[in-house]
């Protein structure tokens, strides 16, 4: 007996739905072994790393402050991806974010009118669109493969960083430090709660509600769907692949970039050589998880938020490496991309003998 | 004759290589193969005539173990033999060179060679082995090159010396000629010379009747899955070919045939445009006027520029000469599709998924697709009215009888008849001034095909000017008012259909006008 994939004639609009709780459920039962693996038993492993984090005011804000970027860099990537471009450099386009937002207070501390801040916010999106317009104008005038330059990009804008705040911009009352000066109160978003919650994490969350919108009630949508389906489709519509390689990289661009200077005037409130765990990459998570449809998508990045925080929390209570979370989020991506074969196809058993050749 | 074959008897299965008899075999409903035999002798260059679409593909593949065949018995050599599978066909004997090669470009020669073969060689030897073997049959090969820098010709010696070294007694080759330059093809045929000289047998599929009178001994003719003649063509007129290939039969045309109107509503005027890429085909100077009222045919075997001129009358790719397409008289060569579309004109391409229609999507999008700019309100303000695309997509399902397993079925899940009465429909449903089809009724089942050649005609009639593009000359006389045939690029000049005949046609496909137009050298590719 062996398994054989069948192709399914539609697509199944209940796996649609079961695919990303199942692969939810398998990462659950797998990361449970692990703790299992390491001494610790499972269930109290996946308590402390799922369920203790919620059990307190601040973790909760935690969790949304973790999971806003996340959902604007998901929601970017969701467009990219359904127009079938491959943006996988969304954490550099953060990077070059937080760089291009953090000029005025850097630079300029002096400036602390009304207008800073809305300025250094479209600074940080402007910085984003500009790293992700290399891979676009590489793709879209060498045919370079989008996958490869965004991802390099990564490394590159990370150096920048580096270099800067060791170097020019380094904070000349730092003691050494490799940090830049803290941003005066005029340069930092407004904030709510008990205090590290934020402006970008709504604003986030208005920006997902805005682009299902854009996806599911107009023209633009459509575009974007058609293009990412079937490219020659959509060149029969009338509609320019290349086009749609620059809206796509330059909206995801903007959005990683609008998170950088977010988490940098919302959270650090100052520059540091390492700005974020990773948050570009989680995010493609974020997207496939959310099945690349916008709503989901604020839901599957609490959850990626989540394991952030379940990772140290995992630590401080269990002794467990907070790699943990990085293990998590491999497994999880790694499920949700095997489930989705169930959406286009089902399984079958087949018994060799009965199997045809009819095609050698 | 098929009966000539039969009448050779039990006993003489040992004069021939190969010989299958009564081959059948059935795809769903369709008998790609009824009843076929064929027997080649050693050492002859044996020809398999037909159209597309009439079994060629289905037998070529029967004998190289690529399929089973339904029913009928394969004799190798004289015994019956069982060729199960690609490999087996090897083992017994049996090369095939494809008409698309199958070679992996970042690797080079005898690297190719060698995935090839059984393991165990040696990869220096072989690269020894191919230069020796590939000087020797004037096919020179340099077996470190890279796969990426040779020439479409280089590349096919490449599939002939894998086939080569494996020492064959029969060589299957698929139209090797199409994507050949003349004088390329010329070495071919001396190494082919060379090979029966040393008893090889070489099985050779083209549609190019002249090359097949020139060098092959025998000729197998099929039509509509089934062997219609066996003949030497040596004997027999390219015309007399051209005849058994197409079919004598001539159908009654259509009565209510008219004069078109006078107006000129698409004007293609000398349009040539470079290939894009080794399989392309470069357009030539192609110069075409058609009337409000009437259809326009265009003939032609599969791969001769028909995809390449529906791309350039539909916009989707567009020339830098504006003047040389006209449509309604406003010149639009550099137009976009939906400038045309606006314009009045309409177009279906070949491949209903995938160009035509969005697999995944439902139909409602699919209106969307090709009417969302084209003057039908469908967006406004960029926003999509998706009640107004669910009434248009009633109304074609209702008027061109499309019919589907559940209200929003994907398009992907209808069947190809359907799916093309819904996209000829989409299109048919906007009243276009002018309308360009390419293979109206390819895979569509009988009775779609017959509502959509109706639709083609009634559309001409209410004043339209319609161009059809097809392979298939029963549906071209069924419709057509006048036929043009297109070959490697070229376009005939139209002619009227009661004074075109089949064979006329028929010699033109195979490539007959363009030696009389055009002397300047390599075309193709």
């Amino acid at each position: 007996m062996r398994l054989e994939l069948v192709k399914r004639q539609e697509h199944s609009r209940l796996m649609v739905v079961v695919s990303p709780i199942l692969a939810i459920t398998l990462t659950v039962i797998l990361g449970g072994g692990i703790f299992a693996l390491y001494g610790v038993s499972p269930l109290e492993g996946l308590y402390a790393f799922f369920i203790e984090p919620l059990n307190s005011y601040w973790s909760l804000e935690e969790l949304l402050v973790k999971a806003g970027p996340l959902i604007l860099i998901a929601v970017g990537l969701c467009v990219c991806f359904l127009s079938n471009t491959w943006n996988i450099g969304a954490e550099g386009q953060f990077t070059i974010g937080a760089i291009f937002g953090s000029i005025i207070p850097i630079l300029y501390p002096e400036w602390t009118s009304g207008f800073a801040l809305p300025a250094m916010i479209l600074m940080g999106a402007i910085g984003g669109m500009l790293w992700a317009s290399i891979p676009a104008l590489l793709k879209t005038r060498f045919g370079t493969n989008e996958i490869l330059s965004s991802l390099m990009l990564v490394y590159v804008a990370q150096y920048l960083l580096d270099y800067l705040v060791r170097g020019p911009w380094r904070d000349p009352d730092g003691f050494n430090f490799p940090e830049s000066r803290i941003f005066d109160s005029a340069h930092v978003l407004p904030k709510f709660g008990d205090g590290r919650l934020h402006l970008g994490v709504l604003i986030a969350i208005v920006v997902a509600i805005l682009i299902w919108f854009l996806l599911s009630k107009t023209l633009k949508g459509f575009e974007i769907k058609v293009l990412g389906q079937s490219p020659r489709a959509g060149r029969f519509a009338g509609f320019s692949s290349n086009r749609m390689v620059w809206f796509g990289f330059l909206l995801s661009g903007a959005f990683a970039g609008l998170a950088g200077v977010f988490e940098v005037s919302g959270s650090i409130e100052q520059l540091t050589p390492v700005i974020s765990p990773g948050y570009g990459f989680t995010a493609i998570i974020v997207a496939f998880l959310g099945r690349l449809n916008p709503i989901a998508i604020i839901f599957a990045g609490l959850l990626l938020g989540l394991s952030y925080i379940g990772g140290e929390a995992a630590q401080v209570s269990l002794g467990i490496s907070n790699k943990m979370t990085n293990v998590f989020q491999g497994m999880l991506l790694f499920f949700v991309l095997a489930c989705d074969i169930l959406i286009h196809y089902r399984v079958r058993l087949v018994n060799p003998r009965e199997a045809g050749n009819d095609v050698a | 004759m098929p009966d000539e074959l039969q009448t050779s008897g039990e006993d003489d299965h040992a004069d021939y290589l190969i010989e299958a008899r009564n081959i059948s075999k059935q795809f769903g409903s369709t008998l790609a193969n009824n009843c076929v035999n064929i027997a080649i002798k050693p050492g002859e260059i044996h020809a398999l005539l037909g159209e597309n679409g009439a079994g060629k593909s289905t037998l070529v593949k029967i004998l190289y173990g690529a399929l089973k065949a339904s029913s009928g018995t394969l004799f190798w050599k004289g015994k019956p033999a069982e060729v199960s599978s690609p490999s087996a066909a090897r083992k017994l004997g049996i090369g095939m060179v494809f008409q698309h090669f199958s070679l992996f470009d970042s690797l080079s020669v005898t690297e190719n060679i060698a995935l090839a073969l059984p393991k165990g060689f040696k990869k220096k030897q072989l690269a020894e082995q191919i230069a020796r073997v590939s000087h020797s049959y004037g096919l020179p090969l340099d077996p470190h090159a890279l796969v990426a820098d040779l020439p479409v010709g280089v590349r096919q010696r490449i599939e002939i010396v894998r086939c080569l070294l494996q020492n064959p007694d029969l060589i299957i080759m698929d139209e090797p000629t199409s994507v050949l330059t003349p004088q390329e093809a010329e070495q071919l045929f001396v190494t082919l010379k060379r090979l029966t000289d040393e008893g090889c047998s070489i099985l050779y599929i083209s549609h190019r009747l002249e090359e097949v009178q020139l060098i092959c001994h025998n000729a197998t003719i099929m039509r509509h899955g089934k062997v219609v003649h066996s003949c030497d063509p040596s004997k027999e007129t390219a015309a007399s070919l051209a005849q058994m290939m197409v079919g004598g039969e001539v159908h009654s045309i259509t009565s209510h045939r008219q004069t078109a109107t006078s107006k000129t509503l698409l004007e293609i005027d000398a349009l040539s445009l470079e290939g894009s890429g080794p399989f392309s085909v470069s357009l030539k100077n192609i110069s075409l006027q058609v009337q409000g009222g009437e259809v326009v045919a265009i003939a032609g075997i599969a791969g001769n520029g028909q995809g390449e001129l529906f791309d350039v009358l539909s916009g989707e790719t567009r020339l830098k000469d504006s003047y040389a397409i006209k449509y309604l008289g406003v010149p639009c060569g550099r137009r976009r599709v939906n400038a045309r579309r606006r314009l009045g004109a309409a177009f279906v391409p070949e491949e209903r998924l995938g160009h035509g229609a969005v697999p995944d999507m439902s139909l409602t999008e699919n209106v969307l697709l090709t009417r969302h700019r084209s003057g039908d309100a469908l967006v406004s303000a960029g926003m999509v009215n998706k009640s107004l695309c669910h009434a248009l997509e009633a109304r074609i399902i209702d008027e061109y009888d499309v019919r589907m397993a559940h209200p929003g079925s994907e398009a992907g899940a209808l069947s190809g008849g359907n799916l093309q009465k819904f996209i000829v429909g989409r299109e048919l449903d906007r009243r276009p001034r002018v309308m360009v089809i390419n293979q109206p009724t390819w895979g569509v089942d009988a009775g779609a095909a017959a509502l959509i050649r109706q639709s083609i005609i009634d559309l001409a009639r209410s004043g339209a000017a319609v161009v059809v593009i097809s392979q298939d000359l029963d549906e071209i006389y069924e419709v057509a008012d006048r036929i043009s045939v297109i070959s490697r690029g070229q376009l005939s000049k139209a002619e009227p259909v009661a004074t075109i005949s089949r064979e006329k046609i028929g010699l033109l496909m195979a490539g007959m006008a363009e030696n009389q137009q055009d002397n300047e050298g390599p075309y193709a590719a």
